[in-house]
């Protein structure tokens, strides 16, 4: 039997946050009351952690096509080989492909930046679309920018032994970002944002486990079974800081809470240092969340309530990850039709220690195994290009 | 409630940011004062693509979603 891994399943989707960051952040990052740059990224990405292992390519291309119109495109793939905790204790590892195409358009109109975009993803069990909107209003001096951004995504979720069962699912994103300048040297920015899910939302093939005195381990699994709607709100607070010698101190802080009830604090400081071509960064991000109110790691007998999980990520968690990168400007004086280049890599280290997910590999007695935690390296390999 | 509690903390900083700004329609920091928000260094999001993919993985291995992308700009640059 075919499992997989939670990677790509039952949240939200790559696409969406895609959809989230590509095509309205990329829009105003820096500038106000104008497109964005022309610029191509061309990225390496490798998750290997925890059994799982997931890497491929990110291509994006973004141009100005009109004088107030610009266009963007990105192409991205994961290629999974997993043997996570809950494929080695429930089935058997196994490797797939993820392609997604996305594209966008950008229209600027005054201090008035239009953004929409289209996003697909496809795999063999697994289909997303989604279709996003956005306004971004710059005010005050161009101080101050207002951004208002939906989203719509469809899901289908299939199963790869069985052509018949699909299931489908709707999502919509619903988000307010202010960002204010407000001193020369310190700018902040404010994001609230909802989702609502309505549809299949758990995964199709995982388990959840059951007290069974007549099975030998001494439990048993059932299918999982979560409840059809959820809705979550975050509200997050960044500031970023010039310091006086030319380097940058940035601290975050994001509060999540959904009808699921998980709770989640999250809070990152980074610090960004130039010195001649290279750009150095590190940062520390820390993230603890409660536990959905439907996971356990062990029913007390089958069925035992109405809705079931045993996903490691809906348990209770501490994550803590250190991020150390490095940027190298190159072709600063240009060459033919590049304006400059630079080469970036970055790692990620990330630790989870789950607070109520057992590891059943450990071989101790039902119900006191060990605490599973995860060690995964975060990779990046890009170059971009700026014309 | 929950959403209650969001609001409690969202609303003194959407009023204090919203007073801020219509205090003093005036730009407070001019023009000319920008070049250090204008700096490279100072984007909130440098690299869409890379910053796309690590909350991706972010939302793949914890349970929360959402409130971290979508940054507006604001410099003032131009």
């Amino acid at each position: 039997m075919r499992s997989f891994d939670s990677v790509m399943r039952n949240r939200i989707p790559f696409i969406h946050v895609l959809a989230g960051c590509l095509l309205l952040a990329s829009s105003h990052a820096g500038f106000a009351g104008v497109l964005p740059e022309d610029r191509s990224d061309i990225l390496y990405h490798l998750y290997d952690g925890g059994g799982v292992e997931i890497d491929g390519p990110s291509v994006l291309v973004r141009k100005q096509v009109a004088k107030n119109v610009s266009v963007v495109g990105n192409y991205y793939v994961d290629m999974v080989s997993s043997a996570s905790i809950d494929v080695v204790t429930t089935a058997s590892p196994y490797s797939e492909e993820r392609k997604q195409h996305s594209l966008g358009m950008d229209y600027l109109h005054g201090n008035t930046t239009m953004s929409l975009g289209y996003t697909s993803s496809d795999e063999s069990d697994f289909d997303a679309t989604t279709y996003n909107f956005s306004v971004s209003q710059d005010m005050f001096g161009d101080l101050t920018t207002l951004s208002l951004s939906y989203a719509l995504g469809d899901d289908v979720v299939g199963r790869s032994d069985d052509e018949t069962f699909t299931r489908d699912n709707t999502r919509q994103h619903y988000g307010v970002g202010l960002t204010q300048v407000l001193t020369r040297n310190l700018i902040t920015t404010l994001n609230f944002e909802t989702i609502t899910d309505e549809g299949f939302l758990n995964n199709p093939y995982r388990s959840v486990r059951y007290a069974d005195a007549g099975s030998p381990l001494g439990y048993s699994y059932e299918p999982e079974l979560y409840p059809h709607t959820r809705t979550s709100n975050a509200v997050g607070l960044r500031a970023r800081y010039y310091l006086p010698y030319r380097a940058a101190l940035q601290g975050e802080y994001r509060f999540y809470t959904d009808t699921w009830d998980i709770e989640s604090h999250t809070a990152a400081i980074s610090y960004t240092h130039p010195m001649d071509d290279w750009t150095f960064t590190v940062k520390y991000r820390w993230h603890d969340q409660t536990g959905a109110h439907f996971f356990q790691d062990l029913f007390s007998r089958t069925e035992a309530t109405n809705f079931r999980g045993r996903d490691k990520e809906l348990s209770p968690l501490t994550s803590q990850t250190l991020k150390l990168a490095a940027s190298y400007e190159f072709l600063s004086d240009g060459w033919r039709f590049i304006d400059r280049g630079t080469v970036n890599f970055s790692i990620d280290l990330l630790t989870v220690d789950y607070h109520e997910f057992r590891d059943l590999t450990s071989g101790a007695l039902v119900g006191e195994e060990p605490f599973y935690s995860l060690d995964a390296d975060v990779v990046q390999l890009f170059f971009s290009f700026w014309y | 409630m929950k959403t209650r509690r969001i609001c409690q903390f969202l609303l003194p900083v959407l009023v204090a940011n919203g007073l801020s700004a219509c205090g003093n329609i005036e730009p407070w920091v001019k023009p000319y004062e920008r070049d250090r928000v204008a700096d490279p260094i100072m984007f909130l999001d440098g690299d869409p693509v890379s910053s796309a993919y690590i909350q991706h993985v972010y939302e793949a291995r914890e349970g929360a979603r959402g409130g971290e992308g979508a940054a507006g700009g604001g410099c003032g640059c131009n």
